[in-house]
């Protein structure tokens, strides 16, 4: 890059150099109410695991565990569609591709993780002290 | 007196005179040789008044072709420091038999090959490749620049940033002692309380935003700034390499991030996560740094594979064979080196089931590798094959390559890992693969697309040199190694019993002393190259009579790479054009919008650096401090509009008149 030809010339505009980029097809319009609904959606969202575990409504440990889980997965979905204007067809397909490639290792770093780990206690760990002979 | 001392906590924290290693003969005789050189070379650059030329043109710069050379001479600089510990490594393992304590005492031989290891993994390796890819991908498809320019200058610098926190460990503390993986519970507070686990974690952590970030903005170039007509099935294959290997960095590297903060909390903090007790876990770490270090692998090999691809079609003069396969087994090594982690440690107890699924899955990643393999032959098959270098190195990879994938086969049945693992049988399996297939890959490349960053080509004869010297020099390295690991010995011994085992260690010093003439070689190479330049001149662009868009510009392409953007329709896009008598247009020149040159990536990695130093030294003042400038420098920054600037269609219109020239000058 010569640094002496930049500066006579005025032409520049602001921006980086996006001209050569193509311009992003499908990106969905970020609307108010689309934002209002996402908000919404997650307050009630967050609202619910924490009753849940203040008033104790379902009865085994266990099972509010669970539900807070399944309720932070929708919420991440809410996070993507609202905020992210994620859908399958933004940028071409590209964002869906790399969720799903996202997710596909993140499956496999949990699962293998927990799987090795678990099998690795089973065979290695020292017993309790009250289980030793 | 007491509050004297605690005054010089506060200011210095643990860094003190004694500190400095002055006191060990072997560092002192390095320092002082670092210090001269270091010394010459700034003298040198002042006299000839290149400080401002550095600066203007190269620190600050954005342009993708330059940060890739400072990228790929990183690497090399970097390699002789690795180089270096090798050598020492294979020079005391030859001696110490009989007694003899050899000349590097633990404490130093320890940190040797933990440095050996994690910068020619990291600061060798790893700069290399991203230089390659850096320089040629967006030239391959015809792009002017990265996606995000300034962010690649800030990549590069803050590679460099933990590179030279490493080199100053040197001298300024210790280095680890752990290994290159720095396994706990050795890496925990309790048994390595001082600066060397540090210095790796900042070093690594600071290189390790560079290499991510890279890898971000080189999937957004790939995806996003092709030529026209360029579809995802139409990419060279060293672009195909190169999208899988960035996306193989950006699911991985978060993974060693993450666990190094967790090593990092455990040592500053006082948490458990790797400890023995409280509920820790040390095995955690081993399954989680490996989550990340396998697919590590395939992120050094990758690209060298596209090198090979790119070499093998350009001087067989044909068209790659089975170019679909080659991306779908690039595709399939993507995904399958996720599912092979804990081939590294068998050993560690998960059980038969886990054992074997693993085994079973690296069995399988052999497959497409083997496939590879398979279209590089075929695409030789009844081709003109011209042996110039990068060739060379081709076959060389091909035949070494073979032998370090079926010693890996052999490795993957758990059965044989657990005679084999931590022996001398599996350093020499690794280093077969990297050397045989990274490094080979990397001077295939380096030669290859040398005249088009550089502008003429390497004198073949001294490359001939450093390829035989390298070559054979591997042989007698490893195989030596092969066979005493299968005799039981394990790594990074220090001094050995047995004394009928010195003859193999001397036969594998012997090799690294050729290693090192290869280096040497290639050095040599590189300045007759730049005598002999008028010689080796390459003013025709294509000086290979190769196949990708990089070849359709000159050497060195200017900065803007392409007048036009060029329009695609087959792969092998240049080559194509030149069968459908393609006329370079010599009219109608456009102003080119450009991003500018900018000093913030410096700075900030400069900042990174002391920051970590800080870290490293416990100097809390110094950490805040740096890190508040950090953040500041970096939000400074987005108030910097000022990023573009124009080049006018006359500079244009002259830069392309002097390419005709030279064009004609050539009779082409």
């Amino acid at each position: 890059m010569s640094t002496d030809s930049h500066t006579s010339h005025a032409i520049a505009p602001k921006t980086g150099h996006d001209d050569v980029h193509g311009h992003g097809d499908g990106h969905p319009v970020s609307t108010f109410k689309g934002y209002m609904t996402g908000f919404v959606l997650s307050v009630i969202l967050t609202a619910i695991p924490f009753w849940l575990v203040m008033s104790g409504a379902l009865d085994s440990k266990t099972a509010t565990a669970v539900a807070i889980l399944a309720i932070g997965a929708v919420q991440i979905v809410v996070h993507m569609i609202y905020f992210l204007h994620m859908t399958p067809s933004s940028e071409g397909g590209w964002t869906l591709m790399a969720l799903i490639f996202t997710v596909v290792m993140v499956v496999i770093t949990l699962t293998g993780s927990l799987w090795v780990m678990y099998h690795l206690n089973t065979n290695m760990m020292p017993m309790d002290p009250s289980q030793l002979p | 007196m007491f509050e004297n001392f605690d005054l010089q906590k506060a200011i210095f924290g643990r860094l003190s005179l004694e500190s400095i290693p002055y006191h060990e003969p072997i560092l002192l005789a390095t320092f002082i040789a670092v210090l001269i050189g270091g010394a010459v070379v700034v003298g040198a650059i002042t006299y000839f008044k290149l400080w401002g030329y550095l600066w203007h043109e190269w620190f600050t710069s954005v342009d993708h072709k330059r940060i890739g050379v400072m990228y790929i001479v990183l690497g090399l600089v970097m390699l002789l420091r690795g180089f270096a510990d090798a050598i020492m490594m294979r020079a005391q393992q030859a001696i110490a038999f009989n007694g003899n304590e050899g000349y590097l005492p633990a404490h130093h031989f320890d940190q040797i090959f933990t440095a050996h290891g994690v910068i020619m993994i990291f600061f060798v390796a790893m700069p290399l490749v991203t230089g390659l890819m850096n320089f040629v991908v967006p030239l391959q498809i015809g792009a002017r620049d990265v996606a995000f320019p300034f962010l690649n200058n800030f990549s590069f610098w803050m590679t460099v940033s933990g590179a030279i926190l490493v080199m100053a460990s040197l001298f300024v503390g210790e280095f680890a002692r752990t290994g290159w993986l720095a396994y706990p519970p050795l890496s925990n507070y309790a048994y390595s309380p001082d600066v060397g686990v540090d210095y790796y974690i900042w070093a690594l952590q600071i290189a390790g935003v560079g290499t991510l970030l890279s890898g971000v903005n080189l999937i957004a170039t790939i995806v996003k700034m092709r030529a026209p007509g360029m579809t995802m099935m139409k990419m060279p294959v060293f672009t195909w390499t190169s999208l899988c290997t960035n996306i193989l960095i950006v699911a991985a590297f978060p993974v060693l991030t993450g666990v190094l903060v967790l090593l990092s909390l455990d040592r500053y903090v006082g948490t458990n996560f790797f400890t023995n007790d409280f509920g820790g876990n040390p095995m955690m770490y081993v399954n989680l740094i490996w989550i990340w270090g396998h697919p590590e692998v395939y992120i050094l090999v990758l690209p060298a594979f596209g090198v090979f691809s790119e070499v093998t079609a350009t001087f067989c003069g044909k068209r790659l064979f089975g170019y679909t396969s080659m991306v779908y087994a690039t595709v399939v090594i993507t995904i399958l080196s996720y599912l092979v982690w804990l081939h590294h440690f068998f050993t560690m107890g998960s059980g038969a089931s886990v054992n074997s699924f693993f085994g079973i899955t690296t069995m399988i990643i052999s497959i497409p590798t083997g496939a590879k393999l398979f279209n590089w032959l075929f695409t030789m098959y009844r081709g003109r094959i011209r042996f110039e270098l990068p060739m060379m190195w081709t076959v060389a990879f091909m035949l070494t390559f073979v032998i370090g994938g079926m010693t890996g086969v052999l490795l993957a049945v758990p059965p044989a890992d657990f005679v084999l693992h931590n022996s001398l049988f599996l350093i020499a399996h690794f280093h077969n693969v990297i050397i045989g297939g990274v490094v080979f890959g990397m001077f295939a490349g380096i030669t290859y697309w040398f005249p088009k960053a550089i502008g003429f080509r390497l004198d073949p004869f001294w490359g001939k040199m450093s390829f035989w010297f390298w070559v054979s020099g591997f042989y007698f390295a490893f195989m030596p190694l092969y066979a005493l690991g299968l005799m039981g010995v394990t790594r990074r011994l220090r001094v050995f019993d047995d004394p009928s085992l010195q003859i193999y260690f001397v036969v594998a010093a012997f090799g690294a002393l050729l290693i090192a003439l290869g280096i040497g070689s290639f050095l040599v190479q590189i300045a007759v190259s730049i005598k002999n330049r008028e010689k080796l001149r390459d003013v025709t662009g294509d000086p290979w009579n190769a196949r990708t868009l990089e070849w359709s510009t000159s050497s060195p392409p200017p900065v803007y790479n392409f007048a036009f953007t060029p329009v695609v329709y087959d792969h092998d896009a240049w080559w194509d054009m030149k069968e459908h008598g393609y006329k370079r247009p010599l009219s109608g020149f456009k102003p080119i919008h450009m991003p500018k040159n900018t000093s913030a990536g410096i700075i900030l990695a400069g900042i990174c650096f002391v920051t970590g130093f800080a870290l490293i030294w416990y100097i809390w003042w110094l950490a805040a401090l740096g890190f508040v400038s950090l953040i500041a420098t970096a939000i400074g920054h987005t108030f910097n509009y000022n990023r573009g600037f124009s080049i006018p269609a006359q500079q244009v219109v002259e830069t392309e008149r002097e390419r005709t020239a030279l064009l004609q000058s050539a009779g082409a």
